[in-house]
């Protein structure tokens, strides 16, 4: 039986197991959603594109499957492009759906014509214009196919409608051939060996870990790893979550806002052994001074990132699991020496502590006015375990960094890559569509609220009780830091100067909204707030000119931190 | 340093802008660069020159692997290779000249393809080096317009490239 593009596009979604989708419409994907009133799969209408395409992210980032969003052509389609880069330089499998003006029309400045191929080819991992219904069904497989495999990442597809209204015959193709495309996931058991001896031979081993262990679901190899070789284990924004912040072995996060030891420990170490990281600047700081004294091994499935910013002494390309996998199987084969290993480490181990008990991560602590440490630390404290936490961008993503400990993988959602005010709530959003039950908390600041606001609507219409914890400072803390420390204090347009009625804000949207103003009302929100059905804000009137502390400046080496004391 | 790189790629629609903005966005330079398909029409040849130290050569390379679109890279710089680019060059020819055009078009076996009262066009092959001589040469006689097709490569010895 011969089927329409739009339904031949909605069977193959449903093929390849997608049970939700997020959108908004538009003219040309009017068909499209005609037909998803025939179809199972859930669709939930955000109220801006760029939110449709990062909840498919918050889905994505908390699931692990691929995330899918639909948007009209033109500015539906342009409002999409801040999510998919978003996605991108997290490596986030997504697949992207957007309409387009018909074939004939195209390239002809046609009304809601934007050429979408070209906009979102250097932020996507492919992209593809569908220009014959025959070949539709294949490229959705291979969408998918492209999005999940090797480093993930977003794949979108220009659908004219046209094509979505012609008829084809159905047929889903089990395989995908791609001859430029052939991710290498095994290891190579030479290089595997030659890491193994180098591990060996480390006295002051650092495990580096990144964004990648969650994508390539290691987590319990890694702790299994890190707990072999008793060695501590530092992780980037992107890599929190990954392994237990509160395990004896972890150093919290290194780099810009890293902790002290963290940051010590990698300058002083003569090994470092990166997992799924990639050596950015905000990790790596003065490239010159990173790591000095540390041979360097380096894991990652995609060869680009491998000697792409530091010169890296013993690179395996593989998929994390395979790799760790194999390293445990050889790590056993060393029984005697890894049992030495462990006992030599400990006065490695022992150096860490002394930098840590020197420079805990803290902060002072007030009586009269809330702290934004504070807020993070009651909400660890009174969430579940496997609460999952998605942020904003700006300080309070850096403190809910250092202040909270993440246990379980995949509960931490944040812009590491681009670093996108406005992403936390659509993902959050995401991530409670995923996982109805369970506890999901936005910790946003009172500006990157405001960038995706509108999304409480959303959350309302389909009862998803995202929590939203506002750290209400009245400014844009992070830029305003930063003219505090590098400008002399010339606050310019970081000042909120318009205070908001949150509270009202969410009512108006059919919410709840809760505040405090004092310390002695935070504990009392946040469990008024878990308790409350629904979305709530709570909103939290911090200090207002509290800094993230450490912090390394722009271009010093991470062992020059700015200090708290 | 400069490198020739050949890569093949998909000859589907749009790679060329893959392969020409994955360059500019990541800042590595262009040279030269053609384009054209294969024995295999579902395939197409760039042969692209460029230059970077090492470091940048191997991101050149990873990164050009990486796209979905690109087949094989292979970077010539020290193999043995067969490097060919053709220059067509619009020189004036006037009385007094014409006869040294000639003897130029003669010592490099270039040919004239075009000749008008005032002009002739020479047609020259070779090794990019040997169309730079014969454009200095012509070049005290004016030349009124000049392309040049970027070189292209091929390895030496009887195997071919394997696409599969
Ligand atoms: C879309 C976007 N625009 C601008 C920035 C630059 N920026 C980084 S942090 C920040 C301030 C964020 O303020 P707020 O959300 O109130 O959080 P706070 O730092 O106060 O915790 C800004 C403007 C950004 N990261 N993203």
């Amino acid at each position: 039986m011969k089927k329409t593009g739009s339904q031949i596009l909605l069977e193959c979604l449903r093929l390849e197991g997608v049970d939700t989708v997020f959108g908004y419409p538009g003219g040309t994907v009017i068909n499209i959603y005609d037909d998803l009133m025939d179809s199972p799969i859930k669709h939930i209408l955000n109220r801006h594109e760029q939110a449709a395409v990062h909840a498919a992210d918050g889905y994505a980032r908390a699931t692990g499957k691929v995330g899918v969003a639909i948007a009209t052509s033109g500015p539906g389609a342009t409002n999409t492009v801040t999510g998919i880069a978003t996605a991108y330089m997290d490596s986030i499998p997504m697949v992207i759906i957007t309409g387009q003006v018909p074939t004939p029309l195209i390239g002809n400045d046609a009304f809601q014509e934007a050429d979408m191929i070209g906009i979102t080819r250097p932020i996507t991992k492919h992209n593809y214009l569908v220009r014959d219904i025959k070949d539709l069904a294949r490229i959705i497989k291979q969408a998918f196919y492209i999005a999940r495999t090797g480093r993930p990442g977003p794949v979108l597809v220009d659908l004219p409608k046209d094509i979505q209204m012609a008829t084809h015959k159905f047929e889903y193709p089990d395989k995908v051939e791609l001859r430029g495309y052939k991710p290498n996931y095994s290891g190579n058991s030479r290089q595997i060996e030659k890491a193994i001896k180098m591990i060996l031979a480390a006295r002051k081993p650092v495990i580096y870990v990144g964004g990648g262990a969650a994508l390539s679901n290691s987590n319990l190899e890694l702790k299994q790893f890190a707990e072999t070789i008793q060695a501590p284990l530092t992780m980037t924004l992107m890599g929190l979550s990954s392994f237990p912040n509160t395990h004896p072995l972890s150093l919290g996060m290194l780099g810009m806002h890293g902790t002290y030891h963290a940051n010590m420990a990698v300058t002083d170490s003569d090994l470092l052994i990166a997992i799924g990281a990639r050596f950015d600047d905000r990790v790596t700081g003065k490239i010159a001074t990173f790591a000095p004294h540390a041979k360097i091994i380096h894991i990652d499935i995609d060869p680009t990132s491998i000697k792409k910013n530091v010169r890296v002494d013993l690179p395996i390309v593989g998929d994390l699991k395979d790799v760790l996998k194999k390293m445990l199987e050889q790590l056993a084969e060393y029984d005697a020496q890894v049992a030495t290993l462990r006992d030599e480490l400990a006065p490695w181990r022992a150096k860490i502590e002394v930098w840590k008990k020197e420079q805990p991560l803290g902060y002072k602590s007030s009586k009269k006015e809330i702290k934004p440490q504070f807020v993070i630390e009651k909400l660890c404290e009174l969430s579940d375990e496997d609460a999952i936490i998605t942020t904003e961008v700006g300080q309070h993503q850096m403190w809910t960094a250092q202040f909270y400990d993440f246990i379980q993988p995949r509960t931490f959602l944040t812009s590491g890559g681009l670093g996108t005010m406005g992403y936390g709530l659509p993902a959050a959003l995401g991530a409670q569509a995923a996982f109805p039950t369970r506890q999901v908390i936005d910790i946003s600041g009172d500006g990157s609220f405001q960038m995706n606001s509108q999304e409480l609507a959303t959350l309302v219409q389909y009862r998803l009780p995202v929590k939203i914890a506002i750290l209400n400072n009245n400014f844009l803390g992070m830029v305003r830091q930063w003219q505090q420390l590098f400008f002399n204090r010339r606050y310019s347009q970081t000042c909120m100067e318009l205070p908001i009625d949150f509270k009202k804000l969410a009512e108006a949207y059919g919410a709840t909204g809760l505040q405090a103003t004092t310390p002695d009302e935070v504990e009392a929100v946040i469990k008024q707030a878990f308790a409350t059905p629904g979305p709530v804000i709570m909103e939290f009137k911090v200090c207002r000119e509290e800094n993230v502390l450490p912090m390394v400046p722009a271009g010093a080496g991470i062992n020059e931190m700015v200090l708290a004391s | 340093m400069k490198h020739t790189i050949s890569v093949l790629v998909e000859n589907e629609f749009g790679v060329l802008p893959r392969v020409s903005g994955l360059f500019s966005g990541r800042g590595f330079n262009i040279e030269s660069l053609s384009v054209a398909p294969t024995i295999d029409p579902t395939i197409s040849r760039m042969t692209i020159v460029t230059s970077g130290d090492e470091r940048i050569l191997e991101q050149i390379n990873k990164q050009l692997n990486k796209l979905i679109d690109v087949i094989k890279v292979i970077d010539f710089t020290g193999q043995d290779y067969t490097e060919r680019e053709m220059g067509l060059i619009k020189v004036n020819a006037e009385e007094s000249t014409r006869a040294e055009v000639l003897r130029i078009v003669d010592i490099f076996r270039a040919k004239v393809v075009d000749v008008t009262q005032s002009s002739y066009t020479v047609e020259v092959t070779g090794a990019p080096g040997k169309i730079d001589a014969v454009v200095e040469l012509l070049r005290p006689m004016g030349i009124k317009e000049l392309i040049r097709s970027g070189p292209v490569v091929l390895g030496r010895g009887a195997k071919g490239w394997k696409t599969q």
